[in-house]
């Protein structure tokens, strides 16, 4: 009796600490981020920050801290990704949901989430190889190492979570509606257009959401095979480079305590109020995908 | 009789994979009557009731022999269009199932998918459904809110609209009033009566009394085959068959 409620408490404390180190720990690291990077504004006006697309820590005399060229660049890399991975994303997953026979299914639906565990460097090395000649070649560039390659492997590399997501929004929708459209009269195509996509539209917006999450945080990927030139980015076929590959890029050679030290952690924590924005959003739409019904 | 039969089914098999569901079973559907079909869970009444939309085609390694007439006209034939089909027979689910759209929109999704576009008689035909379906003075001011927001009650006559708007010619109601309380049902059962007048409904229940106050003929299932199939009033008062009887007067089922 009274080693059971031992036992019991220890337990009970034992993931108490857990849970708390674990929240702890991330908030620590916040915390941190937003100490070092607020730092930047005792020499870089927020203004410059944010509106200047001049990022050149190291330039003699007169360094330049502006982000927009960054933010642009993975701005554009991630829509791009967008484009490509949100209809073949969510096409696979109405393929999976509403027309493969069972056994295609039950392969094709493993294999996809499988496609997630994939090591971006290994991503990044076949955009270097493969995918960057490729595209050089078709539009006859000097090197394919650009915004199109990025956005091209970050759309592969956004897929798997789009398509798993997209699939179970689609199959949570209860199978009455399709009965009643079909009984209607409606044939399968447009009971999927009109009734099953947009009764699983909340759930396929966080899908989305958590894609574009992914994409925005991924950093070696891009880092190789963008090309890395800090510039504002003109078309898909520049080469650019992100906020993630850019603090990748530097933090490595910066000396401790500078302006350019507390920059990057500044850049960073642009990103994470992104990534933040991007995850509040995608909470918001999974939240609402349950159906309630009376 | 057989020249007059809306719906008519002759020596149909159906299987469920291995599973032999309906066992020859041959029936003659009245115009403008109710016909129920009754007996214990499983009898086969809600899969024989899905073989007069071609629902069950839905459900893979479904097998069916046999042939079900509407006018005459075999709906499992060749060159039959099943979408055809459906839009002339309508189907109301045992759970209401309404869109999670609009009330508005459930009633007018038949038709927009049939290309009808003049809003004249897309908003005539949505009172008109409605008012058949008694609903139309209790939510034609809130036509636009969403249909889950209704009662259980409201949202099956709403289903009933939604497949009245098209037009059937048969009405097919899988224990429509299965979810419902007394006093919904109540309506649904009148409504029934009502809507005889302009279509062929065949109505599955697992409530006998609901069968003798609602329909004309009534035909008993029992493992997949058609026991006895007369007018209610006989079936219930007169039954031939001792397993007709016995279900009837509660002995089983």
């Amino acid at each position: 009796m009274k080693l059971r409620h031992l036992t019991d408490t220890f337990f009970r404390y034992l993931f108490l600490v857990a849970g708390v180190s674990a929240i702890g720990i991330l908030f620590s690291i916040f915390i941190m981020l937003a100490i070092n990077g607020l730092q930047t504004f005792a020499d870089v006006s927020i203004a410059q920050f944010i509106l200047s697309a001049q990022w050149n820590p190291s330039a003699f005399g007169e360094p330049s801290y502006g982000i927009l060229a960054l933010v642009a660049s993975t701005f554009m890399v991630t829509v791009g990704a967008m484009i490509i991975a949100v209809p073949l994303g969510i096409g696979t997953a109405a393929y999976i949901s509403e027309i493969a026979p069972s056994y295609i299914r039950e392969t094709l639906k493993p294999v996809v989430e499988i496609l997630a565990g994939i090591p971006s460097v290994v991503v990044g090395f076949f955009g270097i190889v493969f995918l960057g000649p490729l595209i050089a070649d078709m539009f006859n560039l000097t090197s394919g190492l650009n915004a199109l390659n990025g956005s091209i492997l970050l759309a592969v590399m956004a897929l798997p979570t789009i398509v798993s997501v997209s699939e179970d929004a689609l199959r949570s929708v209860p199978k009455e509606f399709k009965e009643a459209s079909y009984a209607l009269g409606v044939n399968r195509w447009l009971t999927l257009i009109k009734i099953t996509l947009p009764a699983a539209s909340s759930g396929i917006v966080a899908a989305v959401m958590l894609g574009v999450g992914r994409a925005i945080g991924e950093t070696m990927t891009v880092l190789m095979a963008t090309g890395n030139a800090l510039q504002m980015p003109g078309s898909f076929f520049d080469s650019v480079r992100t906020m993630t590959a850019n603090i990748a890029i530097e933090l490595g050679e910066v000396p401790f305590g500078t302006t350019h030290y507390y920059g990057l952690f500044a850049v960073g924590l642009v990103l994470f109020l992104m990534s933040l924005a991007v995850n509040i959003t995608s909470e918001h739409f999974t939240k609402k995908y349950r159906w309630t019904r009376k | 009789m057989t020249s007059t039969a809306k719906v008519e089914t002759k020596n149909l098999n159906l299987y469920y994979g291995p599973n032999h569901v309906l066992h020859d079973v041959s029936v003659q559907i009245l115009p403008n009557k109710v016909t129920a079909l009754i007996g214990p869970s499983g009898c086969g009444k809600s899969t024989l009731l899905r073989c007069f939309n071609r629902l069950n085609d839905l459900i893979v390694n479904t097998k069916i022999d046999g042939e079900v007439l509407l006018d005459g006209k075999n709906i499992y034939g060749n060159g039959m269009d099943v979408v055809d089909i459906r839009r002339r027979v309508g189907l109301i689910f045992q759970k209401p199932n309404p869109f999670p759209k609009s009330i508005y929109d459930n009633v007018t999704f038949g038709l927009k998918i049939n290309g009808i576009r003049e809003k004249k008689r897309i908003a005539e035909t949505v009172e008109k459904s409605l008012n058949d379906t008694g609903l139309w003075e209790e939510v034609k001011d809130r036509l636009n809110t969403s249909a889950l927001e209704l009662s259980g009650g409201q949202q099956q006559r709403l289903c009933i609209a939604r497949a009245l708007a098209i037009e059937p010619e048969v009405i097919l109601m899988d224990e429509p009033t299965s979810a419902l309380d007394p006093a919904a049902t109540f309506k649904i059962e009148e409504l029934v009566s009502q809507l005889k007048k302009k279509y062929t409904i065949i109505i599955v229940t697992h409530n006998m009394q609901q069968a003798g106050r609602v329909s004309d003929y009534t035909g008993f299932l029992y493992l997949g085959k058609l026991i006895e199939f007369g007018k209610t009033n006989d079936i219930f008062t007169r039954p031939k068959e001792k397993l007709t009887e016995n279900y009837i007067s509660g002995r089983f089922g």
